[in-house]
């Protein structure tokens, strides 16, 4: 059970801060169809910010002075990093879309493109291979907070609770969802996130009231650029084990589709992450997944094939959006490029 | 219209704004290789030219010069014909992505529906007994059967987007992951998988491969075009592949075969639909306002799930004309990976503007692009990847396509002219 909800809040920890990152850029009124490329470039920028610490030294101090927190940081500075790298690449589709008033659904699958092409590029010619790992070491080595670290005897049985919460779990989870809520009380309580939201229903009308529609709307696209890269790096460190293969396993489409399903809404949104998060995570870990802990593995006894539970994130998505499509409401104005003059 | 200077007519600009992407496109790559190039310590100056001269011009290469290490260029038959067995599925991925575009819709589905024609393809093509049919009949068979395999994929996103308002772009990628599981699981279970050629495994027969149902000894088998001593014939499967047409005698040493052809064929056929019918009509009507199309009688969920059917059954038909050339192998554990050719033939169509007969030439341009991805890959530090930036930058430009073709129009004429701009009145009518 522990193993469950603790891989399930891996999973659905990345769907959820993306998806996020897809209600800021369509609030503000631009279509974010890449979502995927840039966390692709996040995870990447990540991986990248990772390895040029460790070629410095800091991680073997880390391992010297016995104290993993330290690590922590790193992984902060590493995930902040990232979510730079993903600002700055979202400057392509917000300078598109505000711009040159691009088609954003265009503008967006090229990003997706370009961002898996120029990752793959650089990673072949700097690591000879297709993939970046971390130069020693994998994520669980440095980054995962088992319960040693909280004081507990490593023999010392935790409840199922703090199995879940404490044992052999990340920063990123904990971290991911505080700022969830925090961006979410943003977008809904504060006059920015008013704002914001008033660009992508109807912005002739927020200019006549002095907002500076294609200000709100680049900003609305950074901060979905950051979180989108933040979330790239989340993945790379819970999911891909620190490594950066132009791929983020259709991630980013994924939360995509959690927005609409969540009706560009944060809790809903929160709500079919998990949702999300637990089929990935039995499509994921089916055969070794012990429910009650008694050492029996129900999934994979059940006698269904694996190719079902490999399918079944993207069938229940078709199937969720088809019963939900009829009251989502997407914002009025996403997609069509401000135009001062019609109203 | 005929009597418009030459460049301001719609068909020129347009192809001058495709031209003037590819230029951007290339210049692109051009950068990234110098600028990595300068910064990476262990590519030498000699490599970053050699590149660039191969991003651009990769199918003349003719090898390295033997004594002085130099590239050297000159009519190579095996790659122009690579060029044009490759530019086959992307052709038809691209008119794929064009079709469904004029209704509307973004057929971000295509590798998905590729997939689905591939496996039926497969299927029928390796389990028809060619003993009891004729092998241009099961050809034939199998051809069509992959193409109605992709329109029925295509139909699923276009009857969600029809019936329930479901955003098709959504749809195409789960159905794409769906496609990719299901094909694996299909495969998975199949008795198709290579076990004739044991050299490498996780592959399907190549269609050309001659199967034997044999009785062994009373066990009954399967065996290659030899058949062992003392087995029963059952059946003979297998055997199955597009003609050459003499095209193999006219660029020896590649793969090309007929299939070029007959995606040609299919997108002139999609050219006469969309500009001289009544179907092409309302398809168009459809794409430009889904409601005053309903308002002029036209039956708008009808047309939103015929154009993926069609979008579908061309990506159907890549899927299939491909793995029918019979000297491919399909690898069947693909349910982490869809087929990059599917994603190519968005950059395609939006290259050619959606027009059926330039998704031809850009068909042929992104084949030209992987040609020299590879010998950027055998012959120099770098690697084929470049060209997929490349292609990225190009899809890129072709989403403010409009801005483009209104710069040039605007270079072309004399300030105070404004017949580059829309004419007002006609815009206030189109709304």
């Amino acid at each position: 059970m522990a193993f469950l909800i603790r891989q399930t809040l891996i999973y659905s920890v990345p769907l959820m801060i993306v998806a996020l990152a897809g209600v800021f850029a369509e609030r503000s009124g631009v279509i974010n169809l890449a979502l995927e490329g840039m966390m692709i470039f996040g995870a990447y920028i990540g991986v990248v910010c990772m390895n040029v610490m460790m070629s410095l030294g800091w991680f073997d101090a880390v391992k010297a002075s016995g104290n993993p927190w330290t690590a922590q940081w790193y992984l902060l500075l590493a995930m902040f990093v990232s979510s730079v790298a993903g600002s700055i690449f979202s400057l392509l589709l917000a300078f598109a879309a505000i711009h040159l008033k691009a088609d954003q659904t265009i503008g967006g699958t090229a990003l997706n493109m370009l961002a898996p092409a120029i990752v793959l590029f650089m990673v072949r010619i700097t690591a000879k291979q297709n993939s970046l790992l971390l130069a020693s070491g994998d994520s669980a080595t440095w980054f995962m907070i088992k319960k040693a670290m909280w004081g507990f005897d490593k023999s010392q049985k935790l409840s199922v609770l703090g199995e879940a919460f404490l044992n052999k779990v990340y920063l990123t989870t904990y971290f991911c969802i505080i700022l969830f809520i925090v961006l979410s009380v943003v977008l809904y309580k504060t006059k920015f996130g008013l704002r914001l939201r008033s660009c992508g229903e109807n912005p002739q009308a927020s200019a006549s009231l002095g907002i500076n529609v294609n200000r709100m709307r680049y900003t609305g696209v950074m901060i979905s650029g950051a979180l989108a890269g933040l979330g790239g790096c989340v993945f790379a460190v819970t999911t891909a084990n620190c490594s950066a293969n132009g791929d983020v396993a259709g991630f980013g489409f994924l939360a995509l589709a959690v927005m609409i399903f969540g009706n560009w809404k944060p809790l809903p949104i929160a709500l079919g992450a998990l949702l999300f998060g637990l089929f990935k995570c039995i499509a994921a870990s089916y055969a070794t997944l012990d429910v009650n802990g008694d050492g029996y593995y129900v999934l994979a006894n059940l006698g269904i094939s694996s190719h079902i539970y490999r399918v079944l994130p993207y069938l229940v998505t078709l199937i969720v959006l088809a019963f939900t499509s009829k009251r989502s409401r997407a914002p009025k104005a996403e997609g069509i490029p401000y135009d001062k003059s019609s109203r | 219209m005929e009597n418009k200077p030459f460049f301001q007519r719609e068909g020129v600009k347009t192809i001058l704004a495709s031209l003037l992407s590819i230029v951007i496109g290339l210049l692109a790559g051009a950068v990234i290789i110098v600028i990595v190039g300068l910064t990476n310590g262990s590519i030498i100056p000699s490599a970053i030219w050699d590149a660039i001269r191969l991003v651009i011009a990769g199918v003349f290469n003719t090898g390295r010069d033997a004594a002085t290490g130099a590239l050297t260029f000159g009519f190579n038959p095996v790659y122009f014909g690579n060029l044009l067995f490759r530019a086959m599925p992307l052709i038809l991925t691209g008119l794929s992505v064009a079709v469904a575009y004029k209704t509307g819709l973004f057929n971000i589905g295509a590798p998905g529906q590729y997939l689905a024609g591939t496996c039926a393809t497969l299927f029928l093509a390796l389990s028809i007994p060619t003993s009891s049919i004729p092998a241009w009949m099961v050809w034939v068979i199998a051809f069509l059967g992959g193409m109605i395999a992709g329109a029925l994929w295509g139909c699923i996103p276009g009857l969600l987007k029809a019936l329930l308002n479901i955003n098709e772009v959504i749809a195409c990628i789960m159905t794409n992951w769906l496609a990719a599981g299901l094909v694996t699981w299909a495969f998975d279970i199949s008795s198709l998988k290579n076990v004739l050629e044991g050299t490498k495994t996780g592959y399907i027969y190549k269609t050309s491969t001659i199967i034997n149902d044999v009785v062994v000894d009373g066990v009954r088998t399967i065996s290659g075009a030899k058949i062992p001593e003392g087995a029963q014939v059952l059946a003979t499967r297998g055997g199955v592949a597009t003609p050459k047409l003499g095209l193999d005698s006219l660029f020896p040493g590649s793969q090309v075969n007929a299939g070029i052809l007959i995606a040609i064929l299919l997108a002139v056929v999609f050219y006469i639909i969309m500009e001289k019918t009544t179907l092409g009509y309302q398809l168009k009507a459809c794409g430009s306002n889904r409601y005053s199309a309903k308002y002029a009688g036209i039956k708008d969920k009808r047309n939103i799930v015929l154009s993926m059917a069609m979008a579908g059954a061309m990506a159907g038909a890549a899927g299939a004309l491909y793995s029918l050339s019979g000297n491919t192998e399909f690898f069947w554990t693909t349910y982490q990976t869809l087929p990059a050719v599917g994603f190519t033939g968005i950059a395609v169509a939006l290259l050619a503007v959606n027009n059926p007969v330039g998704v031809i030439f850009s068909g042929m341009f992104m084949s030209l692009l992987n040609i020299n991805g590879q010998q950027i890959t055998n012959l120099t530090a770098y690697n084929e990847y470049i060209t997929d930036v490349i292609i990225a930058v190009i899809v890129y430009l072709s989403a403010f396509m409009l801005i483009i073709r209104m710069w040039i129009s605007k270079k072309r004429t004399k300030p105070g002219d404004k017949s580059g701009k829309p004419d007002r009145k006609t815009a206030e009518v189109s709304k």
